[in-house]
């Protein structure tokens, strides 16, 4: 009987321990050197609660351009008066679906009015987002590349986007005697409920630019050489960066190298692109949405009296890529301030085909289709001026280089890199060139960021030297 | 088997409270009359008391009092003196030293540092003083000073940590704030700041040392409640006149790894991998910030952070580039 209660006693108290886990199994992505802990962990079961809230929404065909522009049409039009009326009147459809699905025409035009007047609050709003989106997709293409961002990206169909912050009230404290939290020591979400300072967004998000590397404590010299950054900075650093990582879903190796957080050439490319997104985020709150202070009403201000603010959570809302790198700029173009050229869908398929080849006598580039590594009819007649310079010239090797997207496993990408390498080489040796003249290196990523939409990633390089 | 296998006292002797050896003249008894509490038997020795607690363990226990106090009633009133919150809380809850602007202000105000500053004066004086009288009680048994000389290996890095290196450093902020979580998140960034911590050589020391300590330590548990049967656990004894316990528990070593420690020698590996943890994580904490800023940097230069092949095409630091936004 005392056995009984003993073991009860330590499967109880084993049970309590391990009540703050997340229980196994999760997936692991190994996606640096081997050894080196570049992994990525995640739990299989947090990513399928968090795929619908990330799924693309309906979206309504695309209309011709054309016709009377909406600022003579429409009084009152002060950002997309450029479209036309069929696009513009499409827009307006999808930012209500986007925003206020819920409220409809009248969230932002006040019933009764007309559709000109700037009497809600959320019109006003709403015009100076439409030129923040445009300003992203134009001017922050480093961290949104051609995906971009529409008012989707953050509102996902509600008024309020789900992951906005606020400047936390001054702590009551501070100012007696007694009881300081000194900004940090509270069970805060915004810091992945670590102990760190719980509002590392003012500082650094919403702070014109004081020093380009103010998030920056690491020292650049092995001794110390007057790097005076204090461990109580370096954890308001470490707060921002609990918050990205919570925002993306991902660990601290997605950007960084387990070895040195501060070293750029052993870091991986997302970090550049998370480093634009720091100064992009800087920017939006400080250009676009502190000014809206006097145009919100009370009931949308935070305690001190601040706008709702955006950080990575805002967008990104769990993902690696919000909405997983899907792209409803696509088929809203007029939210990066380009012209939708859909006259003739159809031709505008079948006139990309191939993109046009690089093709000279001693290089080539070769692209490929998605997840497959067989060799177009357009990469071999490419082939075709290299084999007669191999020809030409017997000393001459040719060097192949398979490069892949940066989306997808690691793993993958890289077997698929090869197996497109391969089928250049048996391409050339089916030609008549020796084997020992094809030299194949390892497979390479391609640049940083490049969405995987983008067809030059599936390429194959070609040398001959 | 399974009577070996036990992690509590199996069988108490009941015998009469054991009053002491005599002391000294000028030594000060041990007072209170000594009682026998069965349930801590089945933990250590089921005789509490007599106890000595004289003027240093007073004075020592009062300090630390007030130290817990300070800290205790700091993060109290940070939850609005909500006793539910103050335990739910309780992990985060912590006491900061006074901001690096103070720099080594020795009076700063109260909720700035000053109160952790008191706080950790207190501690000190509590730990130095129980220090002393460790050190006191064994002279006072005719014993050596091991136990005392270890207790300071653990102080030495206390002090490092808390007071030395803030010195040399030129600001309290360095320091260490008290707290559960707050402390371990203080210890990350103190790693993230000075670039990895593991690439100091001394850190690398400790943890070997640490890890060492607690094979030892293994080993030696293991091996003794394994002769226990034989009387392995009269091992004091065995030290002058080896029995059948520790012939046995010998052997056994010498069979499967070739080598045995002795019954003396055992206690003195384990007594310095022990003291060796702290004593060279204090000269590792030490020297960071004060001589080495950034660690992998310095273990690079110094050919000890291995180079590995690039597996991401190279990345270039965006602020370094021309016409970049900020």
């Amino acid at each position: 009987m005392m056995r009984i209660i003993h073991t009860g006693a330590a499967l109880l108290a084993t049970a309590m321990l391990l009540a703050g886990c997340e229980r196994p199994p999760v997936d692991t992505v190994q996606r640096g050197y081997r050894g080196t802990g570049m992994d990525q962990v995640y739990n299989p079961r947090t990513l399928a609660a968090q795929a619908p809230s990330n799924a693309m929404p309906v979206d309504t065909p695309m209309v011709p351009p054309g016709g009377p522009a909406a600022a003579t049409t429409f009084k009152n039009v002060k950002v997309v008066g450029d479209l036309g009326v069929g696009e513009f009147t499409r827009l307006m459809v999808s930012m209500t679906a986007w925003v206020a699905p819920d409220q409809g025409c009248t969230y932002c035009h006040k019933a009764g009015e007309d559709f000109s007047s700037d009497s809600l609050y959320t019109k006003v709003v709403a015009r100076r987002m439409l030129q923040m989106t445009r300003h992203i997709n134009t001017d922050w293409k480093t961290h949104v590349a051609e995906t971009g961002v529409t008012c989707y990206t953050c509102h996902r169909g509600k008024n309020v986007p789900d992951n906005v912050w606020f400047t936390p009230p001054v702590d009551t404290h501070a100012a007696g005697m007694v009881g300081s939290h000194a900004g940090q020591n509270s069970p805060a979400p915004s810091v992945a409920f670590a102990s760190l300072p719980y509002d590392p967004f003012t500082p650094f998000l919403d702070t014109p630019v004081v020093s380009p590397n103010e998030i920056r404590v690491i020292g650049a010299t092995p001794l110390a050489t007057g790097n005076r950054r204090s461990v109580k900075q370096t954890e308001f650093t470490y707060g921002l960066m609990m918050h990205m990582s919570k925002s993306l879903g991902v660990n601290c190796t997605y950007c960084h190298n387990t070895r040195s957080f501060a070293e750029w050439d052993t870091s991986t490319p997302q970090r550049a692109t998370a480093w634009y997104g720091i100064r992009m985020a800087r920017d939006l709150n400080t250009a676009y949405l502190d000014p809206l202070a006097g145009t919100f009403p009370a009931n949308r201000l935070g305690p001190t009296g601040d706008v709702p603010k955006l950080n990575c959570a805002t967008c990104h809302q769990g993902a690696f890529k919000p909405m997983y790198g899907a792209s409803l700029l696509k088929t809203h173009p007029e939210l990066a301030g380009v012209r939708a050229s859909v006259a003739a869908p159809a031709d505008a398929a079948s006139a990309a085909p191939a993109a046009p080849a690089e093709v000279s006598a001693t290089d080539a580039v070769l692209l490929f289709a998605v997840g497959s590594p067989a060799l177009s009819d357009e990469a071999s007649k490419q082939l075709e001026p290299l084999i007669v310079a191999l020809k030409a010239n017997p000393a001459a090797k040719i060097t192949v280089s398979g490069y892949h997207s940066a989306s997808g496993t690691l793993a993958q990408n890289q077997e698929l890199a090869k197996q497109r390498a391969f089928a250049v080489r048996d391409a050339v040796k089916a030609a008549g060139i020796a084997e020992d003249r094809v030299v194949l290196e390892k497979p390479q990523q391609a640049e940083a960021n490049l969405s995987g939409e983008d067809p030059k990633a599936r390429r194959v390089e070609l040398a001959v030297k | 088997m399974a009577e070996y296998q036990n992690i509590f006292t199996r069988v108490q002797a009941y015998a009469p409270a054991y009053a002491g050896i005599p002391l000294a003249t000028g030594n000060k008894e041990r007072e209170g009359p000594p009682i026998h509490v069965h349930w801590i038997g089945k933990l250590g020795d089921a005789q509490i008391g007599p106890i000595y607690l004289g003027w240093l363990g007073l004075a020592s226990a009062i300090c630390m009092f007030i130290c817990i106090e300070i800290i205790g009633l700091n993060m109290l009133a940070s939850v609005n003196w909500n006793p539910i919150q103050f335990v739910r809380q309780l992990p985060w809850l912590g006491l900061e030293p006074p901001p690096p602007s103070m720099g080594l202000k020795l009076f700063p105000p109260l909720n700035q540092g000053g109160w952790w500053l008191m706080a950790g004066f207190f501690m000190t004086s509590s730990v130095l003083l129980w220090w002393v009288r460790m050190y006191r009680r064994a002279r006072a048994l005719g014993m050596g000073t091991h136990i005392a000389w270890a207790f300071a290996a653990a102080i030495w890095l206390m002090l490092v940590l808390g007071f030395i290196r803030p010195l040399l450093m030129g600001s309290w902020g360095e320091a260490v704030p008290f707290g559960i979580f707050p402390h371990l998140d203080w210890t990350a960034a103190f790693s993230i700041r000075y670039g990895n911590l593991f690439y100091n050589p001394f850190h690398m020391l400790s943890i070997a040392f640490l890890y060492g300590a607690t094979l030892l330590f293994a080993m030696h548990g293991a091996t003794i409640l394994a002769v226990s049967r034989f009387g392995g656990e009269r091992e004091i004894e065995q030290i002058v006149d080896r029995g059948t316990a520790s012939e046995r528990a010998a052997l056994f070593w010498r069979w499967t790894m070739g080598f045995n420690a002795t019954m003396e020698s055992i206690h003195r590996w384990s007594w310095w991998f022990a003291v060796l943890c702290p004593l060279v994580g204090g000269i590792g904490i030490l020297l960071t910030g004060t001589v080495v800023d950034n660690w992998y940097l310095w273990a690079v230069k110094h050919h000890v952070a291995p180079v590995y092949p690039a597996v991401f095409a190279p990345v270039i630091d965006p602020a370094t580039l021309q016409g970049v936004k900020p």
